[in-house]
C-alpha cells in the first residue's frame, strides 16, 4: 500500500529518501497500518490541535526509520513512536513560548512524556472515537470528512487520498488543509457527542465510509471499474468503528455489507476489464472468508434488534452469497427487503433497486410498471435507463430495449460500464 | 469561543418577514424574546437591521467616497440582524443558532470571531 518509490512525499508516512532497510520500513508501514487512529487520538487528545498532532506523528514515524535501522526495532513500536512524537511536540511547543498557554501545556505534556505509554483501552477508545466524529462533523462538507477520515483514521498519505480520488495532489492537500483550519478555527469540537445526537452523527461517520467503499467500488469518472484500496480502507475504517460501537447494530451492519460486496470483487469484472453482472459472476470465486465474516456480523446486528438500512442491504447481499447459483437467489425474500428498506428512507435509487427486484420475483413486466414511476426523479440516472433496458430485452421489446440501452449510454463516463452498455446494445 | 450569528431571510417575502404592524410580526418578536431569555447567558449583543432599502454601500477610491444606494451584492437572502454569542464550540454555538426564530425560514450564518490578543 505504501510504495517505496524514491519520489515518495515527504509529507507521508515514507520519507524520500529513508535510508532505513526494507524490515524497518516495513515495521514502520505496520504501525501506520494497524496503529496510526490509535496515535493520531491520543496526540490530538493530548494537544487538542489535529495539525501540530498531524505534524509531530508524521515526524516521529522519520525517526523511527532512522533509529529503529541502528538500535532494532522496539517490543512496542507504536507506544515508541507515541512517545517520541510527545517529545517532539513538547519541543515544538517550547519554541513556540510566545504564547503562554503553549507553555502550560508543554509542561503538562512533559509529564505525560514521562509516562511509559501503557495505553488505557477504554480511555484510548474515547480518543479514537472523538477523532472520528471531529473528522466526519456535520459541519465540514462531504469532500472534506472523506479526506480527513482516510488522512487522520486510516494513516494514507495525501497523495495516496489524491491518487484514489482522481485529484491533483495539490488540490487535495489544499482540502485537508482547509478543513484542519475550519475544525481549529471554528472550534469544532473532539468530543463524542451526547446520546440524544449519537445516532444521527453516527449516521454521518456510516455515510462517509459507505461513499469512502463507494467510491472505490464504482468510480464514475475512472477507466477501471474499481479501486481496490479504497474499498479496502473502508473495510478497515469499518473494522475500527465497529470495534470502537460494538454494540451500534448499523455500525456492524455497514461493515457486514462491505465485507459481502467486496466478497464479490474478483468477479465483477472480466480479464479485460468488462463488467460481469451478478447472475453471470463465477460464485465459486468469491471470497467465502468475507463473506462468512460479514454473515456473522450480521447475526450479531440483528441480536442487537435495531433494525437499520444498512443491515437491511447486508441482509440483501447475504442472500445473494447464499445463493449457490443465480437461479436458486430468492429474489422473493429479496423483493420483500428493499420493501422494507424503501421504509427506511425512499431514495429513488432503493426504489430502481426495488424494481429490479420486483421484475427478478414476479417477472420483467411487474418490475417495468414499478420503474416507470420512477422516470421523474431518475431520468439523468445511466443506471435507470440500464435497468429499464435490461427489462424491455427480456420482454423481447428490442426497440424500447435500444432506446434504453442510448439513453444510459449518453448518461455514462465510466470506460467499463460503456463498454457493457455497447456490448449488450449491439447484441439486441 | 466567541462567534457572530448572522441572521439571514427574504425579507421581501411577507411570511417571513411580515409587516411591523402586523399579528405576525408579534408572533416572530415574542420568539425573539424567548431565544434572548433563554441564552441570556451567552449572548453578548446583537442587533436587528432595517431592511436593506436603508441601506448605503460605501466605497473610497482614489481617495474619493462613493456612495450607492442599497446593499453590494444582490442575492434572494439578505442580513437582517446579528448576535454576538459566546460558545464553548461550534455544537454549542450550531445548538444556539437553531433557537433563532430565523433558522425555520432564513439562514443563519455562523463565523467565529477573530480573538487578536
Amino acid at each position: 500500500m505504501y510504495p517505496d518509490d524514491a519520489s515518495a512525499e515527504p509529507t507521508g508516512p515514507y520519507p524520500a529518501d529513508a535510508p532505513a532497510t526494507s524490515h524497518v520500513a516495513q515495521a514502520v508501514a505496520d504501525v501506520v497500518h494497524r496503529e496510526w487512529s490509535r496515535l493520531m487520538a491520543t496526540l490530538v487528545s493530548d494537544l487538542g490541535d489535529l495539525d501540530l498532532a498531524e505534524d509531530v506523528a508524521q515526524e516521529a514515524l522519520e525517526v523511527a526509520l532512522q533509529r529503529w535501522n541502528d538500535d532494532g526495532i522496539p517490543d512496542r513500536p507504536g507506544a515508541w513512536i507515541t512517545t517520541v512524537a510527545r517529545r517532539r511536540a513538547i519541543d515544538r511547543l517550547r519554541r513556540d513560548e510566545n504564547r503562554r498557554k503553549k507553555a502550560e501545556l508543554a509542561a503538562r505534556l512533559e509529564e505525560r512524556a514521562g509516562e511509559v505509554a501503557e495505553p488505557d483501552e477504554t480511555v484510548l477508545r474515547d480518543e479514537q472515537l472523538r477523532l472520528v466524529f471531529a473528522c466526519c462533523h456535520p459541519t465540514l462538507r462531504v469532500e472534506a470528512q472523506m479526506a480527513l477520515t482516510l488522512r487522520c483514521i486510516a494513516g494514507l498519505t495525501t497523495r495516496e487520498i489524491a491518487s484514489a480520488f482522481l485529484v491533483p495532489e495539490a488540490t487535495m492537500a489544499q482540502r485537508l488543509v482547509r478543513a484542519k483550519k475550519k475544525i481549529s478555527t471554528a472550534g469544532i469540537p473532539f468530543v463524542i457527542p451526547p446520546d440524544l445526537e449519537l445516532l444521527n452523527r453516527l449516521r454521518v461517520v456510516h455515510h462517509v465510509l459507505y461513499l469512502i467503499f463507494n467510491e472505490g467500488y464504482a468510480r464514475a469518472e475512472g477507466d477501471q471499474l474499481m479501486s481496490h484500496d479504497l474499498c479496502d480502507e473502508a473495510i478497515r475504517l469499518g473494522r475500527i468503528t465497529a470495534e470502537l460501537m460494538a454494540d451500534d447494530a448499523e455500525t456492524l451492519g455497514l461493515l457486514a455489507l462491505m465485507l459481502l460486496l467486496h466478497a464479490r470483487r474478483d468477479t465483477r469484472t472480466d480479464e479485460h476489464g468488462d463488467i460481469v453482472l451478478l447472475n453471470e459472476q463465477d460464485r465459486s470465486r468469491w471470497d467465502q472468508a468475507l463473506i462468512a465474516e460479514g454473515e456473522a456480523l450480521l447475526e450479531q446486528a440483528v441480536r442487537l434488534a435495531q433494525p437499520g438500512p444498512y443491515q437491511i442491504q447486508a441482509a440483501i447481499n447475504a442472500l445473494h452469497a447464499e445463493a449457490e447459483t443465480a437461479a436458486d437467489t430468492d429474489w422473493v425474500q429479496i423483493e420483500h427487503l428493499y420493501g422494507t428498506l424503501v421504509m427506511h428512507g425512499r431514495t429513488p435509487v432503493v426504489g430502481l433497486n426495488h424494481g429490479v427486484a420486483i421484475a427478478m420475483a414476479y417477472g420483467p413486466e411487474k418490475g417495468l410498471t414499478h420503474l416507470d414511476r420512477l422516470t421523474e426523479p431518475l431520468d439523468d440516472y445511466g443506471y435507470y435507463h440500464a435497468a429499464r433496458a435490461d427489462l424491455h430485452r427480456r420482454l423481447g421489446d428490442d426497440e424500447a430495449a435500444g432506446a434504453a440501452y442510448r439513453r444510459a449510454i449518453e448518461l455514462t463516463a465510466n470506460a467499463a460500464e460503456l463498454r457493457f452498455l455497447r456490448r449488450r446494445l449491439d447484441e439486441l | 469561543m466567541k462567534y457572530a450569528a448572522l441572521i439571514y431571510s427574504d425579507e421581501h417575502d411577507e411570511a417571513v418577514n411580515p409587516d411591523p404592524t402586523s399579528e405576525a410580526f408579534g408572533a416572530i418578536m415574542a420568539g425573539y424574546i424567548k431565544f434572548g431569555e433563554d441564552n441570556a447567558n451567552s449572548i453578548e449583543g446583537g442587533e436587528a437591521l432595517e431592511p436593506t432599502a436603508t441601506a448605503t454601500s460605501v466605497q473610497v477610491r482614489d481617495g474619493e467616497t462613493i456612495t450607492t444606494d442599497g446593499p453590494f451584492a444582490e442575492t434572494k437572502e439578505h442580513l437582517g440582524g446579528f448576535y454576538i454569542i459566546e460558545a464553548a464550540d461550534l455544537d454549542a454555538a450550531v445548538a444556539i443558532a437553531a433557537q433563532i426564530p430565523h433558522s425555520q425560514t432564513g439562514t443563519i450564518e455562523i463565523r467565529p470571531v477573530i480573538n487578536f490578543d
